[in-house]
Parts: structure tokens; sequence; C-alpha cells
């Protein structure tokens, strides 16, 4: 972790990335065809790159900061949604997997360092952005909608390709950021 | 920035934030395990009667909601395809009950008023060293800088566009990103310039002849 950063700058560090998960999701969803159009948003890739950049514990506030601020009643979740009815539907398991993942990201990445830039975001990204955050969504799913486990993990099965890609995504993103602003990456200092 | 906030003066609006909260934690805790179709039924013309009487805007307020019944559609007709349509009609009926419901905190309740209430929850983080002034900052900046750089986005999409004829996608993100710390850097440069966050307790005196 960089000695060089102060609370004060890790602070806004924290409040940027909380704000670039809600632009993400602000931005008008892309749908992959493969999937008949089904469409996706960018804002877990968000969740992935507060992990990878910012490390386990800033990544982690920086989820639970955009999520506080949502629901204090801001729209900035996909799809203009805000409030405290986003913590009653059935994609609550996915809200509370969101900064755990982020966490698992963070410390992943550190774990990696001898590592490749690019290997080690993407394994960093599909462990907490994919497996972690499913495995709080899945049970999550068959609780709010009495299907059962199998079940639910069917249904968001067709969320998988789309989640793949915004993990490559992520590893082609902080090497980018890593070769414009090596200090950013605070997962590899 | 505004939120799903309703400006009005209904009797909801002037009840407390923190009464509001604890009657939909109440109400949530209540309904969850509720498997009765006529008595869901019944909380739901409940709930929507309370829209109701807020007037035409907390109804217009309801198409916000499209997405999460789209999705409750979408698991209906899975829950169909399982051959429980019983099951998924008690599920879609509870989901949009308890969206609904929580919902209308949002709509009736100032942001300001939301952070006073949640301030009890936000204790145990102050113990830790976040202080309230460090989390307004915070969100503050959220909300300040969350639609700056879904424009900035926005800009580099119709860029992109304007040079290749196509949708930038994920190509977007990168230059976003690099956008995003510079925007960090520059503001957390003139939080230090200006005494930091937690400015440290200075003599009085010059304060109040020239304030701030």
């Amino acid at each position: 972790m960089s000695k060089t950063m102060t609370a004060d700058r890790s602070l806004v560090h924290i409040a940027i990335y909380a704000a670039m998960i809600g632009a993400l999701g602000l931005l008008p969803p892309f749908s992959l065809p493969m999937l008949g159009g089904v469409p996706i948003t960018a804002q877990t890739l968000g969740v992935m790159l507060a992990g990878t950049m910012l490390g386990p514990v800033r990544g982690a506030l920086a989820v639970l900061l955009f999520l506080f601020v949502v629901a204090l009643g801001m729209p900035l979740l996909a799809g203009g949604r805000g409030g405290l009815g986003v913590f009653a539907g059935p994609s609550v398991g996915f809200l509370i997997g969101w900064p755990i993942g982020a966490f698992v990201c963070g410390l992943m990445m550190q774990a990696m360092r001898a590592a490749s830039t690019f290997t080690a975001a993407l394994v960093s990204a599909f462990v907490g952005g994919i497996l972690v955050m499913y495995a709080f969504g899945i049970p999550g799913l068959s609780l709010m909608t009495d299907l059962t486990l199998g079940q639910a993990a069917l249904g968001v099965l067709i969320y998988l390709p789309g989640d793949t890609l915004k993990a490559f995504a992520t590893a082609v993103i902080v090497r980018a950021v890593e070769r414009g602003r090596p200090d950013a990456v605070l997962t590899r200092q | 920035m505004t939120g799903v906030y309703l400006e009005g003066r209904s009797w909801l609006h002037r009840l407390p934030a923190w009464v509001k909260l604890v009657c939909l934690a109440v109400m949530s805790m209540l309904l969850f395990p509720v498997t009765d179709l006529t008595l869901l039924a019944g909380a739901l013309a409940g709930t929507l009667s309370i829209y109701a009487s807020l007037g035409r805007s907390a109804l217009a307020a309801l198409t916000a909601l499209r997405p999460v019944f789209f999705l409750l559609v979408c698991l209906l007709l899975f829950h169909l395809v399982l051959g429980s349509l019983a099951t998924g009609l008690v599920m879609l009926l509870r989901l949009v009950c308890l969206v609904l419901l929580a919902s209308i905190v949002s709509l009736t309740t100032r942001l300001d008023d939301m952070i006073d209430a949640l301030a009890p929850v936000l204790r145990p983080a102050e113990l830790v060293g976040l202080s309230r002034r460090r989390l307004a900052l915070a969100i503050a900046l959220v909300l300040r800088f969350a639609p700056q750089l879904a424009a900035a986005g926005g800009q580099l999409g119709a860029a992109y566009r304007a040079r290749t004829g196509r949708r930038g996608g994920l190509r977007l993100v990168a230059p976003l990103a690099l956008q995003a710390l510079n925007t960090a850097d520059h503001v957390a440069e003139a939080i230090a310039a200006r005494g930091g966050v937690d400015p440290r307790p200075v003599d009085p005196a010059p304060l109040t002849r020239r304030p701030m």
C-alpha cells in the first residue's frame, strides 16, 4: 500500500471510485447479441475496478459508500434506480456481495504481485467479481423469490457471459491505467 | 443532482424519518414469511392506497420502478416454466409490496433527514475515525462527480462514434478511469490547499476577523 497516500487523499479516491461506479451505471447499457439482447450495464465493472485498483479496504469502502448513497435515495443504480426499494428487490444478495467482492478482488490482487498485472487483475476480477458476488447473489435470489438454489443459479447463468467479459475488461483497463498512471494502481505498489 | 425524493407536504412527509424507517423494518419482517395470497393482495392494496393518499405525483413515481417489475415478471415466468405458479405469485406480490413500501420512505424523506436518521447506525464508524464531516464530504463528492463522470463518459462515447461510427462500449472505461483519477488528484490537492478535511484547531481570533 502506498505510504504517500494521506487520509484525505484516500477519502477522495474512495469517493471518486464510488462516483465512478455510479457513472458506469448511468451510461447506456450495452447488449451482447449472443444473449438475445439481455441488457448489461458496466456497473459491476466499477466494483471490480475499485477492488483491483484501490485494494481490499479502500475498494470495499468505495462500494459501501456507493451503496449508502443509493440507500439515501440517489438514483445511481443501473437503470436510474435508487432508494431503499432496491434493497427489498430480488437482487439484494448481489448488492450485499458487491463490497465483499471488491474486498476479495483487492486481496487477490495483492497476493498475486508476482504475476503480470493483466493475469492478476483477470483472476482477481473473476474470483472477487464473479464467484464471490454469485455466492451471495444466488442464495439471495433463492431466498427472495422462493426458487431453489439450483434454479436461482440457472437463472443467474444468463449474466455469466457478460460478467466474464467484464472481468477481461477489468484486466485490460487496469493494465491501461497502470501504463498511464502507475501510481494509481495501489495494489501494485 | 436530485434523488427520488418527491417534494410535498403529505402526512408521510411530516412523519420523522426514523419512525418511517422503523415502520418499514417492522412491515418487511412481518410481510416476509407470509405465503397467503389473499393476505398479500390485501397488503398490496394497502400499500397502493398509501401511494394514492400522497397524490398523483406519487403514483407517477411508480413508473420509475419499471426495471424491478420487469425483472419480477421474468422471475414469475421462470416460476411458470418450472410449474410452480402459486409460489411465483406469492413471490411476486410479496416483493412488489416490499419494494413499494421501501420506496415510499425514499419518496417522502429528504436526503439530510435520512442522513440524520441513519447517524446512530454510523456511530461505530465514528469510533474507528470516520467523522461526520468526512462522511458528509464523501457523500457530497459522490453526488458532485457521478453525474460529471457520466457526462464525461457520454462525451467519450460521442467522440468515439464520430471517429468510427460504432458504439464505444467498454472501450470507453479506461480513458474514463484516467479522467476520474485526474479529477481525484485535483480535488485532493484543493482539499490539501485548504488545510485538509479535518483542519487542525487554530487560534479562533483570525477566523472571526476573516470569515470563510
